[in-house]
This record gives C-alpha cells, structure tokens and sequence, in this order.
C-alpha cells in the first residue's frame, strides 16, 4: 500500500486540549476588515488629528454607543431573529425619562425604572408575538417600531404640547454630575467617556453567554436548525423572548445615557439605529440568517462603523458621503465573510 | 403470531396501544398497536402518507395522541413534549433534524444536555470534558471526524446520522426512533447508518426503524409493522412474511398490479 510519508495520515490528537485554528472563528474576517479600514484611515487622515487621543475618544464613543445595542442584536440575529424596534425604543425611554423628570418632577432613578418597564414590555409583545403566533420577527419588531413612534409622538405632543423635552437638569459640574446613574453612564476614566466600558462589558458578557453557558448553545441551535434544536427539548421559545428583551433593555440603556448627555429627549433619537446595529452585527461576520456569528466580531464591525462615520471628518471627504461608505463596506463584508465560509468548509473536506 | 418482543423482561420497552390522532376531524392514525422489546428492531414500513410520521411524531411527545395509550416498560405515560419522552429514554433521530450544520460536532452532541460546572452566574459548559467525551464517542462513528469542534456541515449525511444515534446511545437511550435514516444515503452511506442500527440493537436497545425501504429494512429488521392509510394492515415477524410479500402489502398489492396494468397498455401504445 502506497502512502504518503510527507503528512501523517492522522494528526496526532492532544487528548481534552482540542485544537481551534483562529481561522475557524467567525471574527477573524472583521478582525483582519477592522485593521484594514483603521488602516487606511491611519495614512490619509493620521496628519489631521485622526491618530489623536481626541480623535481616537470620538469614534470609539460614537462605535460605543452603538455597540451597546448591537451586542443583544447580535445575539438575537444568531438566534434567527430581527429587532427593527429597538431605534424607536431608544426614542421612547429618553422621552419618557426627561417627561418624568422634567415635567412631572420625578427623581432620576424612579423615572429610569419605568422606562425599563416599558422596555420589559416592548420585549415581552415583541418576543411573544414572534414565537407564539409564528409572524416573522421582522414584521412584528417593524410593526412596534411604528407602534412606538406613533404612540411616543402622540402622547408627547398631548401632555407637553411639544415632541422635544428640553430642561433636563444640568448640574454645573457637567454631564457626570447627575447622581450615580449619571456618572455610571456619563461619566469619564481619564478621558475614556463611561459608554465604551458599558460597550467593552457587554461585548465580554456576549462573548461569555455564546461561548461558554448552555444558553449561548441554544442561541446557535436555535437560528442554526429549530426543528433539532426543539427536538433535542431545546426551549427555543424562552430563549428568543429572553434575547428581545436583551435588545429593548439595551436600547434604553442607551436612550438614558443618550440623555443625560444631550440634557434634552427628543422622539427623532435613535432613528436609523435599528439598520446601523443589523449593519454592524453583520460587518462583524454575523450571518443574517442566524445560526452562526460572535459578539467579538460584532463589537469590531460596531468598530468599523464608528472609524468611518468619525474618521471621514478627519480625512476632508464631505462626510455626507458617510453612508454611501458605509453601504459600500457591507456588502463588502459579506461577500468576504461568504467566501470565507466557503473557503473554510472545502479545505475541511478536502483534508 | 408468534411474540418475538418477548426478550428480556418480557414486558415490551415501548409499546403503544389502539393509538389514534385526529387533526381537524381527519383521521391521520387509526387504533394502532405496535411495540418493540429489548435489542430488537421493528421496522415500520408504509409508503408517503400511511400515517408513519404521525405515529413516531405520537411516540416521541410531538403530538399527544386522540386516543389510545403509550407505555413504557409496561406503565403508562402522556408525552407533553419531546424533552419528556426523551427523559423516558425514548430518543428519535429524524433525517433532516437531528443535527445543527453550522455548529461543531461537541456542541451538537450536548445540545440540551449540556455538562455545566461553576454556580450561579460563573456556571459554564465544562468544554474541556465535553470534547474529551465527544472525541471518544464519536471516533467510533465518524471516519471524517478531525476535531470535536469542526462543524457538523463538514461530516457526510451518514455521518451525521450516526452521530445522532451514537449520541442517542451515550445519553443512555432504551428506545431509539430512525425516521428514514437511509432514504437520503447511497448504498454506501447506508451500509454505514444500518451497521450503527445492528450495534445499538447488540447493545440492548429496541429500535424503531422507520423506513419506505423494504430492502434496508429486511437487511435489519426482526419484525415488520405495515401501516397504509393511516392503519396498521399487519405485524409479521422476519420467518412469517418475504421480503416480496412486505413489498407488496406495502405498495398495496391490487393497487400495483393496477398500475402494472395500465403502464403495459401505455406500453404497447
């Protein structure tokens, strides 16, 4: 029998330390597109202050702010479903926060839990609709999109006359000086603003959910196959009104913080968020379909999506061209992601 | 009929008795009565639409029957859901759902059952445990298998079925359901899956092997239960019946010669 000498025929095994080459991760393509964009925006814009600390604080906060609605949206696109609500939800709890506060004079903290209530609720329609009636997430979370802006201006423009809440107290020590909520969300580590450590954090508990607890394996099954995920008694039910809850609690969190920093709510805040947050999961080698993706990978593409929104300013571009860039990177990044994929399952076979 | 589910205890491992299901006042099972006993495999053969999937979908907590009863070891019990029936060591692989493509192999083995340490907030899958298990279980039944982590996407058709039942086994199933495990497979791959079949039926198991397949059926099988519109036509044991014969009440003898009939016509112009 003829064998070739050159390559084991069986790779020895390291018994109970599995081997995983970086290239099976789904990250590594966002990792590599990250490096490339920061890269490019490093030689043209690096003389006219991109590369400065000031520079460098700008787009990380605008990537953070993102990126912490991005990690549940993540999780829930892995799972097979869509959250088109959550830009509205971010306008609905900054309103209903600074209305509160404002208007009927509440403390910070009682006002901040009724806007999580909200988004308890909003979670609950969301996730129950899409798994008890069996209508695509897709439909639902635009339908409560709607929903949600239409009933946020109506009762804004009814209790205060106005769809603009302006007056939200200032402390002259500035954005942190509101109490503990306000220096966990609007506070600064040096000059590092508190958001891009919420983003870091959650980014971490993403990646500790889907990498190391059995529900980040039900995430998987569930966007991967739910007909087996089911049958192997999976609660995939549970697990995806959990996720849209995640997404509605995650946008709040950040129509609070989003509030404490402008001092004013506004029903237009957060429009648009619901697309850059799929955009940025998707960048990050998320499949749209679910099944496969990273929280890691995500945080990269929310990366990505902030170097370029801030950096265009930085490289002279009239940075209305921002979004066309952007459209450009997306698709970009898919198609890269599916050759990878491609790529990765035929030299697995082919060994 | 001679009994042949008599091994053992003598009390059948899974039997289901005068079983019915009605969907929207259509009759999709009527009074059916199969059982399968320790280390034997009964094969339930019927063409599309004789009511096979209904049946395992009943005896694997899918559906709840209209009537009749499930036991198991001889005490009757009421699947509410797939979870359940598993926990009664009742595992069903079905063809096209009894893996998660993109995830790797360890992650599919443990699904749902998922080895966890820590407490509270810090509890995490044991990885470490888990692949060492799955490297173990599973180099026995995979040929292409490299590496525990490589996803099942990668692994043939074949394959993934005898992961499934391999995984099946390890989680300590009595009664294996195989829903047309070779109906998609060449000759090959199918040799595979019916090896893994002779194996879980040495090891103890009863199995149900589900199939339109008479040839892969008679290659296994110690008894065969027919269903034809929704009923059970016969339950004949391997020295009771030919192979010819289980083909023939299968395709319904009358029907077949009908349309022997008609295509020799057609034929001869």
């Amino acid at each position: 029998m003829a064998v070739d000498t050159s390559t084991p025929a069986v790779a020895p095994k390291e018994v109970g330390r599995p081997r995983r080459s970086v290239l099976h991760r789904p990250e590594w393509g966002a990792f590599a597109g990250a490096l490339i964009v920061w890269g490019i925006f490093a030689v043209i814009a690096g003389h006219r202050g991109f590369l400065t600390g000031l520079g460098t604080v700008n787009y990380l906060q605008v990537a953070a702010e993102l990126g912490i609605v991005v990690v549940p949206v993540c999780l829930l696109m892995i799972a097979g479903e869509f959250d088109l609500s959550v830009g509205a939800t971010v306008a609905a709890s900054g309103v209903i926060v600074a209305y509160l506060v404002v208007n009927e004079k509440w403390d910070v903290g009682p006002a901040v839990a009724v806007a999580f209530g909200v988004a308890l609720l909003i979670g609950l329609f969301n996730g129950l609709v899409t798994v008890r009636l069996g209508v695509p997430s897709f439909i639902v979370t635009l339908a409560s999109h709607f929903m949600i802006l239409g009933a946020l201006v109506a009762y804004t423009t009814v209790l205060t006359g106005t769809t603009f809440i302006e007056g939200f107290p200032q402390n002259p020590a500035g954005n942190a000086g509101r109490g503990i909520i306000g220096h966990a969300l609007t506070g600064f580590v040096g000059t590092v603003p508190a958001s891009v450590f919420w983003w870091i954090g959650l980014t971490l508990v993403g990646t500790w959910i889907l990498g190391k607890t059995a529900f980040g394996n039900w995430i998987y099954a569930a966007g991967g196959n739910p007909g087996a995920a089911r049958n192997m008694g999976v609660p995939i039910g549970r697990v995806k009104i959990l996720l849209f809850i995640s997404t509605a609690f995650a946008a709040t969190l950040l129509g609070v913080l989003q509030l404490l920093e402008n001092g004013s709510g506004n029903v237009t805040n957060g429009v648009g968020l619901e697309f850059e947050a799929i955009a940025a999961t998707v960048i990050g080698g998320t499949l749209l379909t679910g099944g496969y993706g990273s929280a890691i990978g995500a945080a990269l593409g929310t990366f990505v999506f902030g170097v370029v929104s801030e950096g265009i300013f930085f490289t002279g571009i009239n940075s209305n061209w921002f979004q066309a860039i952007l459209g450009v990177m997306l698709l970009g990044a898919v198609l890269v992601n599916q050759v990878i994929r491609q790529q990765l399952n035929r030299a697995r076979n082919a060994r | 009929m001679r009994d042949s589910r008599e091994t053992g205890t003598g009390v059948p491992l899974l039997e289901a008795s005068d079983l019915s299901k009605d969907f929207a006042g259509v009759h999709a099972l009527r009074h059916v009565s199969v059982s399968v006993g320790a280390g034997e495999v009964l094969c339930l053969l019927g063409d599309n639409g004789a009511g096979k999937s209904t049946l395992i979908k009943l005896l694997s907590g899918v559906f709840t029957p209209s009537s009749g009863k499930i036991s198991v070891r001889g005490e009757g019990v009421r699947f509410t859901s797939p979870r359940s029936a598993l926990d009664a060591g009742i595992a069903t692989v079905y063809q096209d759902l009894a893996m998660v493509p993109m995830m790797p192999l360890v992650r599919n083995f443990f699904l749902g059952r998922e080895p966890v340490k820590g407490r509270g907030i810090f509890r995490r899958i044991d990885w470490a445990a888990a692949a060492e298990i799955a490297e173990k279980e599973l180099s026995r039944v995979t040929v292409s298998m490299r590496d525990p982590f490589q996803p099942v996407e990668t692994l043939s058709g074949g394959e993934r079925q005898s992961v499934a039942i391999a995984r099946a086994v390890y989680f300590g199933a009595s009664v294996l359901i195989l829903d047309e495990p070779t109906s998609a497979l060449g000759v090959r791959e199918a040799g595979h899956v019916l090896r893994h079949i002779v194996n879980a039926r040495a090891q103890g198991l009863g199995v149900i092997f589900i199939s339109h397949n008479v040839a892969h059926a008679w290659l296994v099988g110690d008894r065969f239960a027919v269903l034809k519109r929704g009923t059970c036509v016969g339950t004949y044991t391997r020295d009771e019946v030919t192979r010819e014969e289980l083909q023939t009440l299968m395709a319904g003898g009358a029907d077949i010669d009908e349309l022997g009939r008609e295509l020799e016509d057609l034929r001869r112009g």
